[in-house]
C-alpha cells in the first residue's frame, strides 16, 4: 500500500479507536476534544510522513503521537484537567501521570462502549447512524452525507445535535449493566440493521460507498459477537441476515451502476463464502429460544440464495413473511408476503389478499397488483402500472415500470 | 377477539390435515397481520386439559361435561364487529361443521377491540 492509499486507510480503522478510547477517559461531554486530538493526529502524520517517509509500525506511530497530543492537551488546560481528573473515580492513581491505554483489549471494550452510547434511545435513529459512521466507523463528512444523500451542514448540525443530546442526557460510556443490556442492544441492532439497509438499498450511485455502509454495519455486528454478554443469538440472526444480502453484492449492480433485479441476476456471481458464513451465524442464532425479527428475515434472505424456483422455497418463504408479520409490520413485508403466497398459492388468490393491502400511496403495491394481474386481465394490470409510474418518485422506478409497461 | 368453539374436540384429524388447517392458519393470521390488524393470539390445544366444577372436582378434558369446546383465540385491530367478522370468515376453523368463531370485544382497551 502506498502512502497515499495509507492514511486513508488508516483513517478508517485507527481514528474510531482513538477517539473512543480518548473519549472513554474524558467521557462524553468532551467528545469534540476527543475527536479533535485524533484528526491532529493524522494531520501530523500526513506531513510527517510526507517528509520523512512511514515510520515501520504506522499504528503504533499513531497512537504515541494520539497520546502524546493528549497529555499536552491536558497539560495546557489546567481546568480541564482538573475537572477530567475529577470525574475519574480512581483519581489518586492517576493525579501524576494519566495512562492512555491503547491496548487491543482497552481498544474493543471502548468501541462497543461507544457503540451503545451512541445508539441511545434519546437521539433520532438517523443522527445514531450518522454518529456511528463519524466515530466508530471514520467515515467524513462528505461521505456521510452522499450516503443520506444530504449535504455537507445538514449532516453536521445532525451531528452537532446529536452530541448535544448525548451531553445533556449524560449518557455514560460503560457497559450496560447486565439486566438492561437487552433492551439497550435492541436499538443498538436496530441501528446496525438500519446502516446495513442505508448500504444495501441506497439510492446513491456510489457503489464502492454503499458496500463500505454494509462492511462497516457487518464489522460493528461482528464486535458485538466477539463480546460473550452480547454474543446472543438476536445478534448471530442479524449477521447471518447481513451475510446472506452480502452475498448478492456482485450480482446486482451491472457495470453502469444500474440494479440487477434478483429473477435476473447471474448467481454464478453470488458469494458462496458468505452464504457458509449466513448459514454458520444462523445455526448459532438457532441456539436457545429467542425468536427476533432477525431470525425471520435471515430465514427470509436463507430461501433467496436457492435460485431454483420450487414450491418449497416459497411455501417456506410465505410461513415466514407470516410470522415476520405478527411481530414486525412494514409495507415492505406486506408487499414481499403477497408476492411470496402468489408463488405458493396461485395469483387468482393472491390478488384477494392485495386488495386488502390498501397501500395506497406506495407506488410498489401497484406493481405488484400489475404483476398479479398480468396473466388475468392484462387491462387492469396496465392500469395498475399506469399509477405505479404517477406515484414513483425516481426517475429509475419510473424507468422500470414503464419497462413492464412496454412488456405488456 | 375472535374467540374459535369447536363443536367436538374428541374428533382426531389425520397428521395431512391437520398440516393443512396449520398452513391455512398461518396464510389466514398472515393475512390479517399484513393489513397491519393483527395483534395477537393463541392456540389451545385439547391434550392435557382440566375442568374444575363448582363442588371443585377436577375432571380431564372438557370433552363431554361441555358442548362445545374452545380452539384458541385471536385479537384483531378492527373498527368495528362487522370488520372483525368479515376477518373470521376467513378461518378454516369455520370449515368444521358446527364450529363457530364467536367475536368480543376487549374491555378497557385502548381503541384496540
Amino acid at each position: 500500500m502506498n502512502q497515499q492509499e495509507l492514511i486513508p486507510h488508516l483513517f478508517r480503522t485507527e481514528y474510531s479507536k482513538i477517539t473512543a478510547v480518548l473519549c472513554k477517559l474524558f467521557g462524553m461531554e468532551h467528545i469534540e476534544i476527543a475527536e479533535d486530538i485524533a484528526s491532529d493526529t493524522f494531520l501530523k502524520a500526513m506531513e510527517t510522513w510526507t517528509y520523512k517517509g512511514v515510520p515501520p509500525n504506522p499504528t503504533a506511530w499513531l497512537y504515541s503521537v494520539a497520546k502524546n497530543k493528549a497529555k499536552n492537551y491536558l497539560h495546557h488546560n489546567h481546568i480541564f484537567k482538573q475537572k477530567i481528573f475529577n470525574d475519574l473515580k480512581n483519581s489518586e492513581m492517576l493525579a501524576e501521570e494519566l495512562e492512555i491505554d491503547l491496548s487491543v483489549k482497552n481498544i474493543t471494550d471502548s468501541q462497543l462502549q461507544m457503540l451503545f452510547a451512541i445508539c441511545h434511545p434519546s437521539i433520532s435513529a438517523e443522527a445514531q447512524i450518522g454518529l456511528a459512521l463519524r466515530i466508530l466507523c471514520g467515515f467524513g463528512i462528505d461521505e456521510i452525507a452522499n450516503a443520506f444523500l444530504s449535504n455537507k451542514e445538514t449532516i453536521n448540525k445532525r451531528l452537532f445535535r446529536a452530541k448535544e443530546k448525548l451531553r445533556l442526557e449524560k449518557v455514560k460510556i460503560v457497559f450496560p449493566a447486565e439486566p438492561e443490556i437487552i433492551v439497550r442492544l435492541e436499538t443498538v441492532l436496530t441501528t446496525l440493521y438500519l446502516l446495513f439497509n442505508e448500504g444495501y438499498y441506497s439510492e446513491s450511485n456510489d457503489v464502492t460507498l454503499n458496500k463500505d455502509l454494509c462492511l462497516e454495519a457487518m464489522r460493528l455486528t461482528n464486535q458485538l459477537l466477539e463480546n460473550e454478554k452480547t454474543n446472543l443469538p438476536q445478534v448471530n440472526a442479524l449477521l447471518s441476515l447481513m451475510c446472506f444480502h452480502s452475498s448478492r453484492f456482485e450480482a446486482r449492480v451491472n457495470k453502469k451502476g444500474e440494479f440487477i433485479l434478483y429473477e435476473d441476476q447471474d448467481e454464478t456471481l453470488w458469494n458462496t463464502e458468505l452464504i457458509s458464513k449466513g448459514v454458520y451465524f444462523f445455526k448459532e442464532a438457532s441456539l436457545g429460544n429467542t425468536l427476533s425479527k432477525y431470525h425471520l428475515e435471515a430465514g427470509i434472505a436463507y430461501w433467496h440464495t436457492i435460485k431454483a424456483d420450487t414450491k418449497e422455497k416459497w411455501e417456506n418463504i410465505l410461513q415466514l413473511y407470516n410470522r415476520l408479520l405478527q411481530i414486525a409490520y412494514s409495507p415492505i413485508a406486506a408487499l414481499n408476503r403477497t408476492y411470496a403466497f402468489s408463488k405458493a398459492n396461485g395469483n387468482k388468490e393472491a390478488i384477494i389478499e392485495a386488495e386488502k393491502l390498501n397501500l395506497n400511496n406506495n407506488h410498489f403495491y401497484f406493481i405488484l397488483l400489475g404483476e398479479l394481474y398480468k396473466a388475468i386481465d392484462p387491462k387492469k394490470a396496465k392500469q395498475h402500472f399506469q399509477t405505479a409510474h404517477t406515484l414513483a418518485k425516481t426517475e429509475t422506478d419510473k424507468h422500470t415500470i414503464q419497462r413492464n409497461l412496454d412488456k405488456l | 377477539m375472535l374467540i374459535f368453539r369447536h363443536e367436538d374436540g374428541k374428533k382426531v384429524a389425520s397428521p395431512e390435515q391437520i398440516q393443512i388447517w396449520m398452513k391455512q392458519t398461518m396464510d389466514w393470521i398472515g393475512g390479517i397481520a399484513a393489513q397491519n390488524k393483527f395483534v395477537g393470539g393463541n392456540g389451545l390445544p385439547f391434550d392435557d386439559a382440566r375442568v374444575v366444577h363448582s363442588n371443585k372436582t377436577v375432571t380431564n378434558g372438557p370433552f363431554g361435561d361441555i358442548k362445545e369446546t374452545l380452539g384458541g383465540y385471536v385479537i384483531v385491530k378492527a373498527n368495528s364487529a362487522d370488520e372483525a367478522a368479515e376477518f373470521a370468515k376467513g378461518s378454516p376453523v369455520l370449515q368444521g361443521a358446527g364450529n363457530t368463531i364467536e367475536i368480543r370485544k376487549i374491555a378497557k382497551g385502548d381503541g384496540v377491540h
